[in-house]
């Protein structure tokens, strides 16, 4: 090699570490290229337009090593004060049992899992999510879950948006409780204001006279309430429905462990987060909302949903099912923008649920009221009042004059309280809040040191023994009923993970996808409890470490992108491309631009892009692509001219969808801003770019960032994300603000102005350390090698396979970007043989399949990423040529079109045991094709799985255990 | 066993049988093999007028979603409530059994002939 070697790839770096390839590895792939460099490959590769020059100045420090990141993030750590918090509103402390934070949290096999699209591979977690749908389905008394939403705040406008989809009436009106948590009506109002919605915010209670709203699509009740109040919405509920209208609940699942349930007052669709089922509030995030329908509402459900169905010998599966709803199917006509789910945080919560079970719970749930109760009586026994006396968790505190002093007084005790009001007080227990901490609270408000606040858990409180008392059963299936002990429940994990595929088998080349690294420093400080049981109102001085990690993030992502400032607080990509095409409206608007409502998409988006321009009140036009992929860039000029008054934005994905560096982005980007429209870039493949070229640089106005795909979070088997939306300075004032953010300043010295898109004001914060250490610890100069190296991966494996498969599209140079297409409908038409054989086959070969269809149908996407080293590379091309031979093996009439290892794939070690072998292929065939595996195999635990029948019959819900005797 | 010659059809993949003025309506094996397995059939309900050329349904497989356009302008008179019960029908027997609705049509545009659909799928 004639150029030096990186500094990335120094024996103290973390460079070499995230990086799978060698520079000798280098070598050897860029000769079968016939690059003598990296940097000749990415010359050729990059088109020069569009290559950045050097920053000058740059914040991103010199990679620091594991060792000396891991120190700085402990310094920063020690910036945060925990004290305890009795703040509520939807975030409580939580007890997270030790044995699923080290076998969850912890475990790769579950935190570097895909979304469960390959359903063989994933019976896993499919089932932990199908026991998170059966805790929420039975605590909600409604009949179907989904798999998850992001926060509570998002769920209520999911539900919402819902109940005017299924509304048989016509009103754009809306009834919203005024006692809802105050982030929730803050997410209300902004979003309703962008689809046209009228809210009206209403006082409820029992007597409400709600005929005198008029027509309306739907309510929306908070129970119990903001305040603490418990209250029958039944009657309210009955008169919404009895005009047409849908009844959506919000509801802590805690409570309900001891109060009526939504479902059994009326609630069309229940709403609300799990965060307190063993998720460490984060500083907001990440936690997995929920959301559940009565039957006949299934689907309008948004997101992810798993069902039962069964495989090809008749044996129960789980799969994701009624995809169709889905964005990536339905575009623009979609349930919902929703794509990246809760998974890892909903596996959390219902793991709680399965090791506690329902008397545990039920015992949570009344320790907690109980606690409230104490403290009520102590302080009403010292002469103040209540706002309400009937109560759960939380209590507010009549002190005229005197809110502040007492917050104050409780926050110099280390307790913090909620100021709700200068007249009040307001109070949130919690299953880790012991009489100790109740003592110093009444200390706050008066009492004397030391005053004793005497739980009572023998007799059972108020709330649990009134008229509202839960009489229905829940969690009684036997999974709630069996794993009790920690021996039982580590095993339970333990199974589980075993039936799936993810990081820790092998490689995930999944394009669009970017399966890289999430490296076990990275992750190390998620569960430090100065990151982790921050409560996301806590005040600022509490938390200056953690505003100083995002201050930090947010220029170094500024700085990769080229743009002025960035907001962190989008929890996916979807609520990115949200956040930034609201900022695209709000500007408009402001320049009284109100005509500026079409969004310009090509027509090899992702689904989401266009889900999610409908959301932003923007109406869709779908431009052309060419024969190679690329923006039609004569119909873009055409659509252009069509709609030039009411232009309000293009998005456009770069790379494209198609992995190809477009050569005319600019002239894409000029002919849209003459327009006077607005350019979105969706950053999804910025694994391409980061280090080479910035869409800042080239006309992009806007962009939303994947954490979980460029920056290392792990994808936690479908979610958390963090999907940041960074933009050019003009924009700054439309970015999601937040009514409760400690800080209004942000990255380049702007205040983000718009209204919120997620609950907490920063998002995810306590997953935010993972992409601080890897920007840290890789630098400027390690990012751009990583770039190159999977650059360098896409193309190399591209180079082998093209003469089995054709790589679909390529730029100058014969080059694709990170990731290549591999056309199958050549094979396809020549043997019969289909996408679907080929990713089922390569679980017999031990791979996860690369992205099937997307972005063209009968085609795989591969996406190596920088991270898989040399050998797994060449140990997935000697599958996929093999594979091609069984391929043409069936061609020739080999074996029989019906009766081949692709056909039947996958095979489990049932299959080739169990009676006499019938198939015109050996059982060796079936399950050892390469000889590696006989000592490395992967068993997938069940046939392939048959998904219409799994649609035609709608189960969300665990089966009986009988059912997989 | 239809006699698919003696259909009507409309690009949409539409495929209509005409018995004076009632018009019964399915979609073509050409377009329930594209979709692949059915699995959810929306359909208007008898009573319903439909316009002309205006999405009145959906047909939902595993992967995609295709819409129901009406070939007529009517009454809805019937919808094949065995459909809706069994989406199946739809791939398995799409010019019997699998027919959607039943339009008392106010009105005939002009149809494509069965030699004229056959061309434009390219059979």
């Amino acid at each position: 090699m004639s150029t030096p070697t990186s500094s990335a790839f120094d024996l103290d770096a973390f460079g070499r570490r995230h990086i799978g390839t060698s520079p000798s590895d280098h070598g050897l792939m860029l000769a079968e290229l016939g690059y003598d460099s990296l940097d000749a490959l990415m010359a050729a590769a990059v088109p020069t337009s569009i290559r950045m020059g050097e920053v000058l100045n740059s914040a991103i420090p010199a990679a620091a090593t594991e060792r000396e990141a891991l120190a700085e993030l402990a310094a920063l750590a020690e910036q945060n004060t925990v004290r305890t918090s009795m703040i509520g509103l939807g975030y409580y402390g939580t007890v997270t049992p030790s044995v699923i934070q080290r076998n969850v949290l912890e475990n790769p096999s579950w935190y570097t899992a895909y979304t469960p699209y390959q359903p063989e591979i994933s019976q896993g977690r499919l089932e932990a999510l199908i026991n998170f749908q059966t805790m929420v389905t039975d605590l909600t008394g409604l009949d179907t879950a989904n798999a998850s939403m992001l926060d509570e705040g998002t769920a209520v406008v999911e539900g919402m948006l819902l109940a005017r989809r299924a509304s048989k009436s016509t009103s754009n009106r809306f009834i919203v409780d005024a006692d809802a948590l105050p982030q929730t009506l803050a997410l209300l109002e902004s979003r309703a204001e962008a689809v046209g919605i009228e809210l009206v915010v209403a006082d409820l209670v029992e007597e409400t006279d709600v005929a005198a709203f008029g027509e309306h699509f739907g309510i929306f009740v908070q129970y119990p309430g903001a305040s603490g109040r418990v209250w029958n919405p039944a009657s309210v509920i009955a008169a919404s429905k009895a005009q047409g209208g849908l009844a959506v609940v919000a509801a802590d699942l805690l409570a309900l462990a001891l109060i009526t349930s939504p479902g059994e007052l009326g609630a069309d669709v229940a709403v609300g987060t799990s965060q307190r089922f063993g998720v460490p509030m984060g500083f907001g995030g990440p936690h997995a909302g929920y959301m559940a329908v009565r039957t006949g509402l299934e689907r309008q459900l948004p997101g992810r949903l798993v069902g039962v169905s069964k495989d090809a010998v008749g044996a129960p599966a789980y799969r994701l099912t009624l995809q169709a709803r889905e964005q990536h199917i339905r575009r623009e006509k979609a349930t919902s923008n929703i794509c990246t789910a809760q998974v890892l945080l909903a596996v959390m919560a219902s793991m709680y649920a399965v090791y506690h079970g329902p008397r545990g719970i039920r015992h949570i749930a009344g320790s907690t009221a109980a606690k409230a109760t104490a403290l009520a009586e102590v302080l009403t026994g010292y002469g103040l009042t209540l706002a309400h006396d009937a109560y759960f968790d939380t209590i507010r505190v009549h002190v005229p004059g005197l809110a502040g002093n007492i917050v104050e007084r409780a926050r110099a005790l280390g307790v913090n309280v909620w100021e709700a009001g200068d007249a009040t007080v307001h109070v949130a227990v919690d299953e880790t809040t012991t009489a100790e901490e109740l003592s110093l609270v009444a200390q706050a408000f008066g009492l004397p040191e030391r005053t004793e606040v005497a739980i009572e858990t023998a007799t059972l409180p108020a709330v649990a023994s009134g008229e509202l008392r839960r009489t229905s059963g829940y969690l009684e299936h036997p999974v709630f009923n069996t794993h009790h002990s920690e021996t039982q429940m580590m095993r339970y994990l333990k199974t589980l993970a075993d039936r799936d595929y993810a990081l820790d088998r092998g490689m995930i080349p999944l394009g669009s996808c970017t399966m890289k690294l999430n490296a076990a420093t990275e992750m190390q400080s998620v569960t430090w409890p100065e990151f982790a049981n921050l409560h996301p109102f806590a005040p600022e001085a509490d938390v200056v470490g953690t505003l100083g990690l995002i201050e930090q993030l947010e220029t170094w992502l500024a700085e990769v992108t080229g743009y002025d400032t960035v907001s962190l607080q989008p929890n996916a990509g979807s609520q990115g491309e949200l956040a930034g095409l609201l900022a695209i409206r709000g500007y408009h608007l402001a320049n009284g631009d109100t005509e500026r409502t079409v969004c310009l998409i090509p027509s090899s988006a992702h689904g989401t892009n266009a889900a999610s321009a409908v959301l932003a009140g923007m109406r869709v036009v779908v431009v052309a692509t060419d024969e190679l992929g690329n923006v039609d860039l004569g119909d873009l000029r055409v659509k252009i001219a069509e709609h030039a008054e009411s232009l309000a934005a293009l998005m456009i994905t770069y790379p494209s969808t198609h992995g190809v560096y477009e050569h005319e982005v600019k002239d894409i980007t000029q002919a849209v801003h003459d327009a006077g429209g607005q350019v979105y870039v969706d950053g999804a493949n910025l694994n391409a770019l980061l280090g080479f070229a910035r869409f800042g640089d080239f006309g992009g106005d806007v962009s939303h960032l994947n954490l979980h795909k460029t920056f290392c979070i792990p994808h936690g088997g479908g979610g958390p994300g963090v999907g940041p939306v960074a933009a050019k300075a003009h924009l700054a004032p439309y970015l999601p603000g937040h009514p409760m953010a400690q800080r209004a300043d942000h990255s380049g010295g702007v205040t983000h102005d718009g209204g919120p898109v997620s609950a907490a004001p920063y998002g995810s914060p306590s997953i935010l350390p993972i992409s601080w250490a890897y920007v840290r610890m890789m630098g400027s100069e390690g990012l751009k090698q990583a770039t190159a190296s999977a650059v360098l991966a896409a193309n190399f494996v591209a180079s082998r396979l093209r003469e089995h498969f054709p790589v679909l599209y390529t730029g100058e140079n014969g080059l694709v970007a990170h990731e290549c297409i591999l056309d199958l409908r050549p094979l396809t038409a020549a043997t019969g043989v289909t996408v679907d054989d080929v990713a089922k086959r390569l679980v017999d070969y031990g791979f996860h399949a690369p992205t099937m269809s997307f972005p063209v149908a009968g085609t795989l996407m591969v996406e190596p990423t920088e991270s898989e080293d040399l050998a797994e590379l060449e140990r997935f091309i000697e599958a996929m040529v093999a594979i091609k031979a069984e391929a043409d093996a069936v061609a020739a009439g080999e074996w029989p079109v019906d009766d081949n290892p692709l056909v039947n794939a996958p095979h489990t070690a049932e299959s080739v045991i169990a009676g006499e072998w019938t198939h015109a292929y050996t059982r060796e065939q079936a399950v050892y094709p390469v000889h590696s595996l006989v000592r490395g195999k992967y068993w997938v635990p069940v046939r392939r799985i048959d998904q219409a029948f799994g649609d035609r019959n709608l189960v969300c819900a665990c089966p009986p255990v009988e059912a997989f005797a | 066993m239809t006699d698919t010659t003696a259909l009507h059809y409309t690009e949409e993949h539409e495929w209509i049988a005409l018995d004076g003025d009632i018009a019964t309506i399915g979609i073509t094996d050409y377009a329930a093999d594209k979709l692949g397995d059915v699995v959810f059939v929306e359909l208007p309900a008898a009573g319903t007028t439909v316009t002309e050329g205006t999405v009145v349904g959906e047909i939902e497989s595993t992967k995609s979603v295709g819409e129901l356009f009406a070939p007529v302008s009517g009454e809805v008179v019937e919808a094949n409530q065995a459909v809706v019960d069994s989406p199946e029908l739809v791939n398995s027997d799409p010019f019997g059994e699998g027919w959607l609705i039943k339009v008392n049509a106010s009105s005939l545009p002009k149809f494509l002939s069965h030699a004229e659909y056959r061309a434009l799928v390219g059979e």
